[in-house]
């Protein structure tokens, strides 16, 4: 039988109450939103947090809004509202397709996005997802509200830059001209973690000749911050053909560090990252010719 | 701690350890033993029950965390006395062998219907992905609940306002 450990329990009113809750109980204290992610690792006693500090009453931090060219989402937003979003599947692809693939339906119910970001596990999709996008994240603390690239939030296993006193408020992801994006996993079965999995976003130019930027995201195979930059560099301003998405598949397998374990062997999953890259860079493509 | 929550219509008042796990408290708190403890780690669905409008694992829940919502549980999904659709379907097409997962899969199969009353089969197989039914009898249920989804609209009365169990608490726990 799993259970957590002893813990104390507040609820928080709003996001001051919780801010204020989190600079009296210091880094003891854990952010519960949906729970699905640090609930199961409370039961294994990973986690032993003193006190949980529940926002999961926050509507106001469960919202979707595209404003102008960027897609706001709340840290609350649950899987399911990811998925179930038209404005979600018609300019982030990459999004529907990773949702899709994460976990089970009756887990994204109710895990949410800010949640699974927090527990920043190596494996975790939307993360992947989001540093392809190269979104940018909104972190409320006691001086009020800073902003920090995607590829910056990560800073390890299981780490973020969020602070002990500060909470993940919000994901901002540009919309920007001859987009395309997609998502590819390879799991054991269904609902399970990534073997290894990769997503791409490309921005078209030249009437879809040419690739002016990309944007590659590998969850699961050791990329540092969940992103291919030494693929992506190469692709800047080179034809969207075969052999150059050939190419950037072999280079963001080069650079990322997969490691042996219960899921795969280190070779197979960095056999995972080229293929994964060319097979999400050449849907990208087609959807950014498409649009 | 204390918390009030709606089970199956039916407001219950309690104070709890914060670490008690949503489905420890319906079946331990509350004597609703319908709800299955199953593999303890988010994997199995057979402690779905609904927490307000959607089904959830209530193995990764703390009961704290449904203060103030609502729980349909599958002693709440009869109304009026009569089986709901999905339970036909389960009794019509032999849904269940050992009947651990049942519990979790009707309610599971209720929501499906509800958001998309004529689902294919792989829409089916699809929303109970995150189940298991240790016997592998996935093809009855599949048809349980296809035979519920074509007979939905005949069998099911109009929602009463607030559901409650049909089952009375075992005597031990009154």
């Amino acid at each position: 039988m799993q259970v957590p450990a002893q813990v104390e329990y507040e609820k928080a009113a709003s996001v001051e109450h919780a801010l204020s809750l989190l600079a009296r109980y210091g880094p003891e204290a854990k952010v519960l939103a949906g729970g699905h992610s640090l609930i199961p690792m409370m039961k294994l006693r990973l986690a032993q947090p003193e006190v949980l500090i529940d926002i999961s009453g926050l509507s106001g931090l469960s919202y979707l809004t595209l404003a102008g060219n960027v897609l706001r989402i709340g840290t609350l937003t649950r899987h399911a509202q990811l998925l179930d979003s038209e404005v979600v599947g018609e300019h982030f692809a990459i999004l529907h397709d990773a949702e899709r693939v994460i976990a089970d339906p009756i887990v994204r119910n109710w895990g949410t996005v800010g949640g699974s970001l927090c527990q920043a596990d190596p494996s975790e999709d939307l993360s992947a997802a989001f540093a392809a996008m190269k979104g940018t994240m909104v972190i409320h603390g006691p001086d009020g509200r800073r902003e920090v690239s995607a590829r910056e939030f990560h800073t390890g296993p299981y780490e973020t830059v969020v602070g002990p006193a500060e909470l993940l408020i919000e994901i901002r992801l540009p919309i920007r001209p001859g987009g395309g994006s997609a998502y590819r996993k390879v799991a054991r079965r269904a609902g399970d973690w990534p073997v290894g999995a990769a997503g791409a976003a490309v921005w078209l130019a030249a009437g879809g000749r040419r690739i002016a930027d990309a944007g590659i995201g590998l969850a699961a195979v050791g990329a540092a911050h969940f992103a291919a930059a030494e693929a992506e560099d190469f692709l800047r301003g080179r034809p969207a053909d075969e052999p150059t998405l050939a190419r950037a598949g072999e280079i963001a397998a080069e650079h990322c560090r997969p490691v042996t374990d219960q899921r795969g062997p280190a070779d197979y999953k960095r056999h995972l990252a080229r293929e994964l890259t060319i097979r999400v860079l050449r849907a990208a493509v087609s959807r950014g010719l498409a649009s | 701690m204390k918390l009030t929550v709606t089970v199956n219509g039916t407001s219950y008042t309690r104070v709890v350890e914060p670490r008690l796990l949503l489905i420890h408290f319906l079946r331990d708190e509350l004597g609703l033993t319908g709800s299955h403890w199953g593999c303890d780690t988010s994997n199995c669905g057979a402690c779905v029950v609904w927490l307000d409008e959607t089904p959830v694992k209530s193995c990764t829940m703390l009961a704290v965390m449904a203060d103030g919502r609502r729980v349909m549980t599958v002693e709440g999904l009869a109304r009026g006395g009569s089986l709901d659709p999905v339970q036909q379907g389960f009794a019509a097409c032999h849904g269940l062998q050992c009947g651990f997962c049942t519990p979790g899969m009707m309610l599971t199969a209720r929501w499906l219907l509800d958001r998309n009353p004529d689902p294919s089969e792989a829409e089916v197989r699809e929303v109970i992905s995150g189940q298991i039914c240790r016997c592998t009898g996935y093809e009855n249920i599949v048809r349980s609940v296809l035979w519920a989804a074509a007979h939905d609209d005949r069998l099911r009365a109009a929602p009463p306002q607030g559901r409650r169990a049909v089952h009375p608490r075992p005597r031990h726990l009154r």
